[in-house]
């Protein structure tokens, strides 16, 4: 064999190395900007040393950005995204239209069964799970155990509205900059109306009646939205109606708020370093009426696989590693139990070192307590808490939103609210053919 | 008196300018300033200023999460890209309708700006299967024809404002010399419309880099200017509002000095003929 020979043969078993080599599938993420998505990021080593021939690429857009994104892409059949991160409020929308890919055949050590119940069944549709939850939350109320304490008060684990209208006013010293409550104002179908619709089930309100006529013109709805502009008005930060999750964190991490309900992953932060009351807060369910509803919602960030994606068996590995029980541990291992992402599985919650923090029960009985199927008293034709799950809700929301943050920054009264939101609903609902 | 009168005018003009400046300005202070706090700081009531906690870390939390490099790169290729094609475009455009102007070119000019005030979201759902069909999706090619079409309306019109200026009668003496048409444009008037052109040229770089629909819409990994990078730091549920900051920062920053050392020209470009 020659020279000449002898160093072909090395090329060429050089190049098919490089080429082996280079047969790695790369899969694109598109992900929101919070702390459990970039602590994923920051664990990719170990999912590269399991999986040596997947790339993951990241794209990481603020949410609105990132909705209006993946739905042009799955809605044109685009398949830019491999992998994409998405709410209970559009699993099932897109699954109806086929939009997502089926889990059911993940592997057995995924275990299915251990994701909490209630989460599951709002990933579902028609027995084919479309997407795995990487975290989830429901709503709570956050309280200053030394406010209430100064009060004379004492919160109950499950409190009723009226318990938090009278902690808010024992609360409540404005001089001090010390408001009794903080709650969502901002406008938007994820803002104000999260809250809003929830707190509403509560009421034994409901957007729609069986036929789909709206009920913005029932004794319920005004029965809740009076509650919240009184609660709001007498014992509330000023400028309520632009205030969303991060105004409101900010306001209750300064101090400045006796109680906040909102997200349950909010619990993490009033507690963490950058709070100025993290000693001094404790955690109750959301509010009921005794009507057997409680103002809870149920949201879940989760990862699915666009059916016009190339590589859904790259993006089913990476959805199995980042959803798995085995992530969670790996969490825990290199960051602490406080920053598993909470609210998916029910192993978690068997976990006794879990179990030592402190808002861990307060999340799982929250998340328990809120049915998709059955969100409020009376019966409904829609599925989910705190959104209608039909692809109309996201506009309506948002403009029902602003007419109830019109009526809270006293622009309107709840009634010329509540009658413009009836128009409007019933308008939309109309013209999108639900309503004969 | 008179003399006084001038001077109290003109120090009430300074005064007033100097706000008016200091006001624009305002935003992009506070958001450099914000960069440098903790989180907390950031977000603290009353605004803290003087006894605020400052902090690196923002930067260096946002330099580990981004590759800042590849963005910053794209934003170059894409806003001098777009630019230099709209210009390759507008000269002869802009030449024809100052020097040789039919019966409709008023109404084609204006057709052309109206174009500038349709809505970037109707056209959205088209934009984006065209550059998927045609291959140009996460494409820096891609983001330089998109910008270059949207920005093509104010280069041209830039330049046909400062062409008008320029008299018809050099153009026509060139002529009489011999000169080609080829000729009178590249040798005669592009030289003599060098400050209208670096004008021009400054500010259409500067919508380029600042664009921020289209360049997150038409774009995932490749192709993602520094617009995508600001908005992987907006985050829904906790505080983000110092390392956002950092990140905007970052992203203003090369702009920002470029605009600064090109004042004189964009001043000039963007207020030519407005005075006669």
């Amino acid at each position: 064999m020659n020279m000449t020979l002898r160093a072909l043969l090395g090329a060429t078993a050089m190049l098919t190395l490089a080429g082996l080599a280079s047969a790695e599938t790369t899969i694109t993420v598109a992900t929101v900007n919070n702390g459990d998505m970039v602590r994923m990021q920051g664990l990719m080593d170990d999912f590269y040393a399991k999986n040596p021939d997947i790339k993951v690429e990241w794209v990481t857009l603020e949410e609105n950005v990132l909705r209006q994104n993946v739905t042009t892409d799955i809605a044109t059949g685009g398949g830019q995204y491999d992998v994409m991160t998405i709410g209970t409020y559009e699993v099932p929308i897109w699954g109806k239209q086929g939009w997502l890919a089926s889990l059911n055949d993940l592997p057995a050590d995924y275990d299915v069964d251990d994701i909490l119940p209630a989460i599951r069944g709002g990933l579902t549709v028609d027995g084919n799970l479309l997407a795995a939850p990487f975290y989830g939350e429901s709503s709570m109320v956050m309280y200053r155990k030394d406010l209430m304490d100064a009060a004379g008060l004492k919160m109950p684990d499950a409190p009723t509205w009226a318990d938090i209208e009278k902690a808010a006013a024992a609360m409540t010293d404005k001089s001090k900059e010390q408001y009794g409550i903080c709650l969502r104002g901002k406008a938007g179908w994820g803002e104000n109306m999260a809250f809003l619709t929830a707190m509403s089930n509560s009421f034994g309100a409901r957007w729609f009646d069986e036929n789909w006529v709206p009920q913005f013109d029932q004794p319920e709805w005004k029965a809740t939205l009076d509650f919240y502009l009184n609660l709001m008005t007498q014992y509330g930060p000023p400028g309520a109606s632009n205030n969303g999750f991060n105004e409101n964190l900010t306001l209750f991490q300064q101090g400045k708020c006796g109680m906040w309900i909102d997200a349950t992953v909010a619990a993490s932060f009033v507690t963490g370093k950058d709070s100025t009351v993290a000693d001094k807060v404790g955690f109750a369910l959301a509010p009921d009426n005794g009507l057997g509803k409680r103002g809870n919602w149920l949201w879940a960030w989760s990862l699915a696989i666009p059916t016009s994606s190339q590589k859904q068996d790259a993006a089913k590995t990476f959805i199995n590693w980042a959803t798995n029980k085995d992530y969670l541990a790996l969490v825990a291992s290199k960051e602490g139990w406080a920053n598993v992402p909470p609210g998916t599985r029910t192993s978690l919650y068997a976990n006794a070192e879990y179990a030592k923090v402190p808002f861990a029960k307060m999340t799982i009985d929250s998340i328990n307590s809120a049915d998709p199927t059955k969100p409020t008293v009376k019966p409904v034709p829609y599925v989910g808490v705190q959104f209608v799950a039909i692809p109309e809700f996201a506009g309506m929301g948002t403009s029902v939103g602003e007419l109830f943050s019109a009526a809270l920054a006293g622009q309107s009264t709840a009634d010329d609210a509540l009658a413009a939101a009836q128009a409007l609903v019933t308008d939309e609902m109309t013209s999108a053919g639900y309503i004969k | 008196m008179a003399r006084s009168v001038s001077t109290r005018r003109k120090l009430f003009f300074t005064v007033a300018a100097w706000s008016v400046a200091l006001l624009i300005f305002f935003p992009v202070l506070w958001t450099i300033l914000t960069s440098f706090k903790t989180e907390a700081s950031a977000v603290a009531s009353p605004p803290e200023l003087l006894g605020a906690d400052w902090t690196l870390q923002n930067y260096s939390d946002v330099w580990a999460r981004s590759d800042y490099p590849r963005f910053f790169l794209n934003s170059v290729i894409i806003s001098i890209g777009s630019t230099v094609l709209g210009l390759l475009i507008a000269i002869p455009a802009a030449w024809s309708m100052a020097f040789v102007p039919g019966n409709k070119t008023k109404d084609l000019l204006m057709w052309m700006l109206s174009t500038k005030m349709m809505p970037a979201a109707a056209v959205l759902i088209p934009m984006y299967l065209i550059f998927q069909k045609t291959g140009l999706f996460d494409t820096r090619t891609g983001l330089v024809l998109a910008l270059m079409l949207m920005n093509l309306p104010v280069i041209i019109w830039m330049l046909y404002t400062y062409f008008k200026e320029i008299p018809g009668e050099i153009l026509e003496a060139a002529r009489m010399d011999g000169a080609s048409l080829k000729n009178e444009v590249l040798y005669i008037l592009t030289p003599m419309a060098i400050p209208g052109i670096a004008s021009t040229m400054l500010l259409n770089i500067i919508l380029a880099w600042n664009e921020a629909f289209w360049t997150i819409t038409l774009t995932t990994i490749n192709a993602a200017p520094l617009s995508a990078f600001i908005a992987s730091f907006s985050a829904p549920q906790g505080l983000f509002y110092a390392k956002l900051s950092a990140a905007s920062t970052m992203a203003i920053a090369p702009i920002l000095i470029m605009g600064w050392f090109g004042q004189k020209q964009l001043v000039r470009g963007l207020t030519f003929g407005a005075v006669k």
